[in-house]
């Protein structure tokens, strides 16, 4: 027989270690040809590696080109084996062809590699280490153990894609990479040069882009039905009678909430929001949403738990809005802090503490960690080449400078980056630099900064994460970030700017600089929580007694992860610093990115517009929450998940378990009698509830979302199987089960209702009304299912939950926020920004142009006459002019390729 | 045809009287098999080659090395190619490779029918009936 292979296939790999393990290579003749080359007569577009067998025959899989090889050696097929590889040809490919293809082709790194896969290998890991078997089919490796490790070793052998915490996935890649056959394979495949040695193959093949679609589905997580023992079963009945009873009272509210010695004290942030913007809905679920959720469940396990979150006032930022909109720094914040305040009020979120960084607390909190780094020479002072307006008399931040992009010749580039071209630049590099404010042309000068000596810090820093990341919630993305910071070496960095919108530098010959956001928009937590109470050093110089979540999206873990900590270390205050970081992924709209500039996608102050209540869009958020990777806001999605999860599932089930009591049972409980299924169903409820909690614990929000559906479902077929409404209607012994479904059926109801309670508050709050479930059973979550309905509970007025979203309805938002926003933008800012015409002519034009945009894509949807079409398109672009002549705006040519 | 039914079906055609519940997994809906004496199984081939055995037709995986291999290969083939299709341009041409994969042979893996072929027939079944070029592999199948 004969093996085809091409230089660096990934293929060639596990067949060659198949070959090497079970069957002994020097039986093989080896034909290298090219990458293009097709060598199965039978197929049409080019595979490699390719088993020629005697007969004739070709094998061109690489997985039963392995089994061949191990099927000669003697060795039987058995379901585990074809488990996994029916899993990695189905599953495990997809993600790896697209990681390997950022990583080899597009030469990303990261984040942007290990997304994909990263699903994949906790899979690998979860299995390895749930049946505590080395090897993926048993005791010993086999086929399934060379066919997966051939196809992650390129991925894997480099430490960077081989997440620490997979503690089973690690020991199980290092024992086979280890073995001989699969040495000489990686050796002859990848020739020392690491992954790279794949590029001259992968370059060649089309880029894998059914995983796009992939990467961002949302699908549910396994649902698999565990075995229960007798004893399982018992205790969860027991638990379960005993009801209200083992309910622990209340706690009582505190105000201000402070740390209690003794009991846990959670203490949690979420990233500030900058002032400027209106957060869209990737900065809601990345944070304050996220943050909220975590929240509300630590208040529900009566942990003693302070939320606090606010705007970020400070930086150049702020002047240009400012300068912008024609208000002073001090209103744009006044302004925006309201715009932020409404929209999460909106949202329902449970800040006990939503403040504000620009306040005499900020500066004094932040001026104290500065001198006790000075005194303890952590400060450098260094100089700075930069341009300076001289009729304007300052020093120009990047975004305050425009000129000729010095690599394509761009007219309009900023300072730090080219529209254009989209290169980074140093804003002395800009060839006709300019003062955006006054367009005289500023001059380089150097100007002296403190820097925070952070390479002096690091060995502090490292100590301190060697403690605290064992056993912590990190997530797997902030530990990655910072151990590569690490790996890199810090740097030091400066922290301070030519503004005056900020903190004031304590320091002579610094009178007119501030500190740069990047070293006190984290000290904003401290500053917000002494607004909030005198005695706010119980909370911030407290590690022993208080647990710090920090919540946040990845591109903030340096600042929290690392930069904080080295100030706080460095100032040697006891400051409480992050216990467990977590950082989510990113939130992409539909296909593409939220664009403020180009009106795409749903921001905060736009959801409520929508119609779609506030407890639709947290739960959908949530359900995508970017955790572990990106993931994207899909209308069509967001329908789907609405009518199928909580539409059929979830309301459907708790609105079937209210009406039985109601119509068949006069708005009363009934007797329950327990049979062994429904003591089965019990210890499984329980089950579930256990691992809604393991995970909510470890602050895997998404995923404990799903343990809430899973509940509901059980309850669905529960119901659906004993048929309660047709036993109502017979015999005694009918009636008696009827009446222990419907029994058992609302308390599970009631157990939902309180696990909602973090997700969709609101909705929680009406199923506790509907249902009038007991006070503390509102307020706590035990670990066990209780039955807090007993028999001859009176329950209230029942009535459906939620609303269908339709498929029009759905479609007319998709195009509202499709990106013609562009053209009619609406924000209120921009319109107050006109001040050649009155706001009100411009908002008639923008009504106009919106019109006449729907007019021409309704003739372009009819595929009406292209003269037909032009007439009404010239009428848009004249209505364009106006309006952006009415808003003294210079007219632009659309930039870049806009999506549909 | 879901995967369920699908497997229903087959099933029916081993001979296997009592009826096997299944779940479905995920946004692709893979079906999980609970099986009664140890974990569940999960994929459509998995599956199947399990209810094969279970009917005690192992030759329905091929007899030898390498016709197990074949039939392995053409399974995955079902799985990866068949189901994951993204537009018409990859239908035509995996018909038309497998077109010119049979022309010389009977079943897929040469003269003996097995699992591949069933699998493989069920897959192709909703793309194919439309199709008259292909009729030929139709009625090879059909007439088992």
């Amino acid at each position: 027989m004969r093996l085809f292979v091409s230089e660096g296939a990934p293929g060639s790999l596990p067949v060659l270690a198949a070959a090497g393990r079970a069957q002994g290579r020097a039986e093989l003749l080896i034909s290298t040809v090219g990458p293009e080359e097709c060598v199965v007569p039978f197929l049409t577009r080019p595979k490699v590696p390719v088993l020629q067998l005697d007969s004739g025959n070709y094998l061109f899989s690489t997985s039963a080109i392995c089994r061949y090889f191990f099927l000669l050696s003697g060795w039987e097929q058995d379901d585990l084996t074809n488990q996994w590889l029916e899993w990695e040809a189905t599953e495990l490919q997809p993600a790896l062809s697209a990681a390997l293809y950022y990583l080899v082709v597009q030469g990303k790194k990261g984040e942007d590699v290990l997304g994909p896969v990263r699903r994949a290998l906790t899979h690998i890991d979860q299995s390895l280490s749930r049946r505590s078997c080395p090897f993926l089919a048993g005791e010993t490796e086999s086929l399934a153990d060379v066919v997966l490790w051939g196809a992650l070793y390129p991925l894997l052998q480099d430490p960077a894609y081989l997440p620490e915490e997979l503690g089973a996935l690690h020991s199980w890649f290092q024992t086979l990479s280890s073995q001989e056959p699969c040495q000489r394979a990686a050796e002859t495949v990848l020739k020392q040069q690491g992954v790279l040695a794949l590029r001259p193959y992968l370059q060649k093949q089309p880029q894998p882009g059914s995983f796009e679609g992939r990467a961002v589905s949302n699908e549910p997580e396994e649902e698999e039905l565990a075995t229960l023992s007798e004893e399982e079963i018992t205790m969860a009945v027991t638990a379960w009678e005993k009801g209200l009873e083992s309910l622990p009272p209340l706690r009582p509210q505190q105000n201000p909430v402070l740390p209690v010695p003794g009991e846990r004290n959670v203490l949690i942030t979420s990233a500030l929001p900058y002032v400027n913007n209106v957060p869209h809905l990737g900065n809601i679920i990345g944070c304050v949403l996220s943050a909220d959720v975590f929240a509300r469940y630590s208040r529900l396990r009566q942990w003693n738990t302070l939320y606090l979150c606010g705007t970020d006032e400070y930086g150049t930022a702020t002047e240009t809005k400012a300068m912008e909109e024609g208000l002073t720094p001090q209103e744009i914040c006044d302004k925006y802090h309201a715009i932020h305040a409404n929209i999460y009020r909106w949202f329902n979120i449970s800040f006990d503490i939503f403040g504000r960084t620009t306040t005499p607390q900020q500066t004094k909190i932040t001026q104290d960690i500065f001198q006790r780094l000075l005194t303890r020479g952590f400060v450098l002072e260094d100089t700075v080449e930069q341009l300076r307006c001289e009729r304007c008399a300052r020093f120009l931040a990047d975004r305050f400078v425009e000129g000729v992009c010095p690599f394509c010749g761009y007219e309009e580039a900023r300072g730090d980056q080219c529209d254009k071209c989209g290169k980074l630049i140093n804003a002395i590099e800009l060839k006709k630099p300019q003062c955006k404010v006054c367009r005289s042309c500023p001059v380089v000068k150097s100007s002296r900064h403190l820097f925070l000596d952070l390479p002096k810090l690091e060995k502090r820093l490292e100590e301190w994460l060697g403690k605290t990341l064992p056993g912590s919630d990190w997530t797997p993305n902030a530990r990655f970030i910072i151990r590569s910071w690490l790996r890199d070496g810090l740097k030091p960095r400066c922290i301070t700017r030519d503004l005056k919108w900020g903190t004031p530098v304590p320091l002579e010959g610094f009178e007119d600089k501030v500190f740069y956001v990047w070293f006190d928009a984290t000290i904003g937590y401290l500053s917000i929580t002494a607004n909030y109470t005198d005695q706010w050093e119980r909370w911030w110089k407290n590690p022993e007694q208080v647990n710090l979540y920090q919540f946040m999206a990845k591109d903030n873990v340096p600042f929290h992860g690392l930069v904080f900590p080295c100030s706080a270390l460095g100032a040697e205050d006891n400051y409480t610093l992050v216990s467990h970081l977590i950082a989510t992924e990113y939130l992409n709209y539909e296909d593409g990115k939220f664009s403020k500039s180009r009106g795409v996608g749903v921001f905060g102050d736009m959801a409520q517009d929508t119609g779609i209540p506030a407890d639709i869009w947290r739960f959908y958020l949530l359900y995508i929450r970017p955790e572990g990777q990106d993931s994207a806001f899909s209308w069509t999605d967001m329908l789907l998940k609405n009518n199928s999860e909580l539409l059929n599932n979830l309301g459907n089930f708790i609105n079937r378990a209210g009406m039985f009591v109601s119509k068949f049972f006069g708005g009363y409980v009934p007797e329950m009698v327990l049979t062994s299924d429904d003591r089965r169903l019990v210890a499984h409820v329980t089950l579930e509830l256990q691992h809604y909690h393991q995970l909510l614990e470890k602050v895997r929000i998404r995923e404990a979302l799903r343990s809430i559906l899973t509940i509901s479902r059980h309850g669905n077929q529960y119901i659906q199987v004993n048929e309660a409404w047709k036993r109502i209607k017979g015999s005694e012994a009918d009636r008696q089960r009827a009446g222990t479904v419907t029994g058992l059926a609302v308390n599970i109801a009631a157990l939902l209702s309180v696990m909602l309670q973090p997700y969709m508050p609101t909705v929680s709050a009406t199923i506790q009304a509907q249902l009038q479930l007991p006070l503390p059973a509102c307020s706590i979550l035990l670990t066990n299912f209780l039955c807090t309905l007993p028999a001859g509970h009176q329950i209230g007025t029942v009535s459906p939950l939620f609303q269908k979203l339709e498929n029009d309805q759905i479609e007319s938002l998709r195009q509202r926020f499709g990106g013609g926003q562009a053209q009619v933008p609406p924000m209120p800012a921009v319109v107050e920004a006109a001040a050649t015409a009155a706001p009100r002519q411009v908002q008639v034009l923008m009504d106009e142009v919106a019109r006449q945009g729907n007019i021409v894509r309704e003739l372009k949807a009819q595929k009406a006459d292209k003269n037909q079409v032009a007439a009404e398109v010239a009428k848009l672009l004249d209505l364009k002019k106006q309006l952006a002549l009415a808003e003294g705006k210079p007219l632009e040519t659309p930039k870049g390729k806009k999506k549909k | 045809m879901a995967a369920a039914a699908e497997l229903t079906l087959l099933e029916k055609s081993l001979g296997l009287s009592k009826g096997n519940k299944y779940s479905a997994q995920g946004e692709r809906q893979i079906p999980v098999l609970q099986t009664n004496n140890g974990p569940s199984l999960t994929g459509l081939t998995t599956i199947a080659a399990h209810l094969v055995k279970q009917a005690n037709k192992e030759y329905l995986l091929g007899s030898t090395a390498e016709e197990k291999a074949i039939v392995q290969q053409w399974l995955e083939y079902r799985v990866t190619r068949v189901d994951g299709h993204s537009n018409k341009e990859d239908i035509r041409t995996l018909l038309k490779d497998l077109n010119s994969y049979l022309e010389d042979k009977v079943y897929l893996t040469g003269y003996n029918f097995t699992l591949a072929d069933i699998l493989l027939y069920y897959g192709l079944h909703r793309f194919i009936v439309s199709i008259v070029s292909f009729f030929s592999v139709m009625f090879r199948m059909i007439f088992l």
